[in-house]
């Protein structure tokens, strides 16, 4: 996938390369998805293409090593830090560990005729550093709210040991995997059926010296599954948020037809921060969206808000509304009741999950849970990886 | 070859395509590297639009793929012309032909039926492949499209592999119903294609609608901005400016101030829904003229 219509890339200085790696790496950690191939042809850019002069490198580099929405958004800021040195925003501090070694060894090296042309090396650390502390620089100002934030946001990650988090999210890979392997064999063959296949059919029909006995027909296309997961974020789930956290992202992150909400006394989307890659980040982006955590739950609240706003959008005849959690509710069980009678009318299965079923002696004694319970058809344990592993030939019925 | 951005802009022009500089650079890039530029961006911004005026540009043939759930192989690739097969076999019975070259004349060229996929590689003159919103497609589609666009050659198993006589140059747009994968996107250049600013906006109506006054353009271009940052359901496109400004100046239009009647009857052809309409009354659209110039 090299560059066909350029050569001359070896005409690139070493010290070009370098900058040019530094760069890569830099937008690496920034969550950019770039790889041997991009790199390679930024070179051959440097060396023939448009991108000789650097107002020109900007565009050239943006389509080249943009890949969504949001790199798009980040690009300018991380090339002005990175190439002139300018204002540095928030989103470069996100690199963290490597990014601080390289920029001050290449300040020296000024014998490449590309350098100087392209400008001097910047320092991303020291000016990152300035525009923190400028009171009159609006991303300074930027910066310090994000760390008020950084401050108050619960730290996921740190609730279960790493090795069961490892393990939970491996399988709820495999699970969502498996089941999506499953589910995605549409146009299934049935012998009564819409349309007829044609291709299937003819080659039946050599068996019978070219007559089409046999008709074949494809089965009419069936919806995806769609799982739309309610989980509880409150105080006394608190030991059990990370493990399901990282369950969550992993169905987000294998089925394309997912839906992620947390409540505790309010509804929050969480969708989009955890449909972000990787992990760890997408636990810190929900970290600050559950901000508030602990206190009451008021479930039937929660319900009657999602029934509300979002029922109608991300449920469809075959969704499977999943909720893990407790069933202690502060709020009024009849509500909870009469919601959530509403919400078994829209999708075709409600599960509940809830990790206190594997105590010993447990009974669903309290009065949320006694009032949910009549609507829901599968209420299963959640608290170990195996009572999750259980669920699989269940979801997969479905 | 136009080596040089502002050259390809101005060529884009020519042919009615208004393009920033950021997307004259990717289509530029796409030329020099041989790689697909994948589109992004919100409907009704033009995206398709890029592909046609691809197209006019090198004055080579679009050829369209219409991504849809549940689109499949058969209906990218090719598939073979059932009917005329089964009137072939009929037709050879008791010619005293062996089965073996029945067959061959079965799956032979002649009763392939060519997709846009094939299509596009089977072209004498490179072609502009435009692969319109390949987030609804199915993963699985998606991989096999990767596969395509990375060897640009495919196996039909009756006739062998079909090696591209020319790589098509292929435009993809996406309206983010899925989240594409890493590997396509990687595979591509990238552009996330916005709302044009006013500037080039009234420069848009100034080439697509014909005998548009200046002022009138740049008037319409400014409302539809403020228009825009409404809370609407759907949001208007380039398309729908288009075809205000037709109507505006089909009616005698000059001035949106003069014309504040006429303005207010014509939004039909911008908002699109009801609940839309009902939130543009005509105090807010009032508010809106007031800011234009």
């Amino acid at each position: 996938m090299a560059a066909h219509a350029l050569e001359g890339s070896e005409q690139i200085g070493a010290a070009m390369r370098v900058r040019l790696a530094g760069f890569v790496r830099m937008l690496r950690d920034n969550g950019f998805k770039v790889g041997l191939a991009e790199t390679t042809d930024a070179l051959a850019l440097l060396a023939t293409g448009p991108a000789r002069r650097q107002a020109d490198l900007r565009g050239a580099f943006r389509a080249l090593f943009c890949g969504r929405r949001s790199d798009w958004l980040k690009f300018d800021a991380l090339f002005d830090a990175y190439w002139t040195g300018k204002g540095v925003k928030s989103a470069v501090k996100v690199s963290g560990s490597h990014s601080g070694n390289t920029p001050k060894t290449l300040r020296h090296l000024s014998d490449d005729a590309a350098t100087t042309e392209i400008g001097p090396a910047g320092d991303v650390e020291r000016r990152a550093g300035e525009a923190e502390e400028g009171e009159e620089d609006p991303a300074g100002k930027r910066e310090g709210a994000s760390r008020a934030e950084n401050l108050a946001k619960t730290d996921f990650r740190k609730i279960a040991d790493p090795e069961a988090v490892a393990q939970a999210h491996a399988l709820a890979e495999r699970l969502a995997h498996a089941m999506r392997v499953r589910l995605t064999r549409r146009d299934r063959q049935r012998r009564k059926g819409p349309r007829l296949d044609l291709r299937r059919t003819l080659r039946r029909s050599i068996g019978h010296g070219g007559t089409p006995i046999e008709l074949v027909r494809k089965g009419p296309r069936e919806k995806q599954l769609r799982i739309v997961v309610l989980l509880d974020a409150s105080g006394s789930m608190n030991n059990y948020t990370g493990v399901f956290t990282r369950f969550v992202h992993g169905i987000l992150d294998s089925f394309r037809e997912a839906e992620a909400f947390l409540f505790h006394t309010r509804l929050v989307h969480v969708s989009s921060a955890l449909k972000e890659r990787d992990a760890a980040r997408a636990l810190d982006r929900m970290g600050l969206m559950a901000q508030g955590v602990g206190g009451g739950t008021k479930i039937g609240e929660a319900l009657a808000e999602f029934n509300r706003w979002h029922a109608a959008r991300v449920i469809h005849s075959r969704t499977c509304v999943m909720i893990l959690s407790d069933g202690y509710d502060t709020g009024d069980p009849e509500r909870l009741g009469a919601e959530m009678a509403a919400l078994r009318r829209r999708c075709k299965r409600i599960v509940w999950l809830n990790p206190l079923i594997g105590w010993q002696g447990y009974e669903p004694t309290a009065a949320g849970m006694a009032a949910a319970l009549p609507h829901v058809d599968l209420f299963a344990p959640a608290h170990t990886l195996e009572s999750l592993a259980a669920l699989e030939p269940y979801l997969a019925k479905l | 070859m136009i080596r040089d951005k502002n050259e390809l802009a101005k060529a884009l022009a020519e042919t009615g395509y208004v393009a920033d500089e950021g997307l004259a650079t990717a289509l530029l890039l796409m030329e020099l590297l041989g790689r697909p530029l994948l589109l992004e961006g919100e409907a009704g911004v033009g995206k398709t639009e890029v592909a046609k005026a691809l197209a006019a540009l090198h004055d080579t043939d679009l050829i369209r793929l219409q991504c849809y759930e549940g689109l499949d192989r058969s209906d990218a690739l090719y598939e073979w012309n059932y009917q005329r097969q089964l009137l072939a076999i009929k037709a050879h019975e008791g010619s005293g032909e062996d089965a073996q070259s029945i067959e061959d004349a079965l799956f032979s060229e002649k009763y392939l039926l060519e997709r846009p996929l094939l299509a596009a590689i089977r072209q004498d003159k490179p072609p502009v492949l435009l692969i319109d919103e390949v987030d609804r497609a199915d993963e699985e589609f998606e991989a096999f499209l990767l596969e395509l666009l990375s060897d640009y050659q495919v196996s039909i198993p009756e006739l062998g592999t079909v090696t591209a006589t020319s790589i098509p140059k292929v435009v993809l747009t996406s309206n983010g119903t899925r989240e594409l994968s890493d590997a396509l996107r990687r595979r591509c250049l990238y552009h996330y294609v916005d709302y044009p600013d006013v500037g080039r906006e009234a420069q848009i109506l100034r080439t697509r609608v014909p005998g548009i006054d200046a002022v009138l353009a740049l008037q319409i271009a400014e409302l539809m901005a403020r228009l825009r940052k409404e809370d609407l359901a759907k949001v208007p496109g380039v398309a729908e400016t288009i075809d205000w400004a037709a109507a505006l100046v089909g009616l005698g239009g000059r001035n949106l101030h003069e014309d504040r009647e006429l303005v207010f009857d014509t939004l039909a052809c911008v908002l699109k829904t009801r609940e839309d309409q009902a939130r543009i009354t005509r105090e807010v659209t009032d508010r809106l003229l007031g800011k234009v110039a």
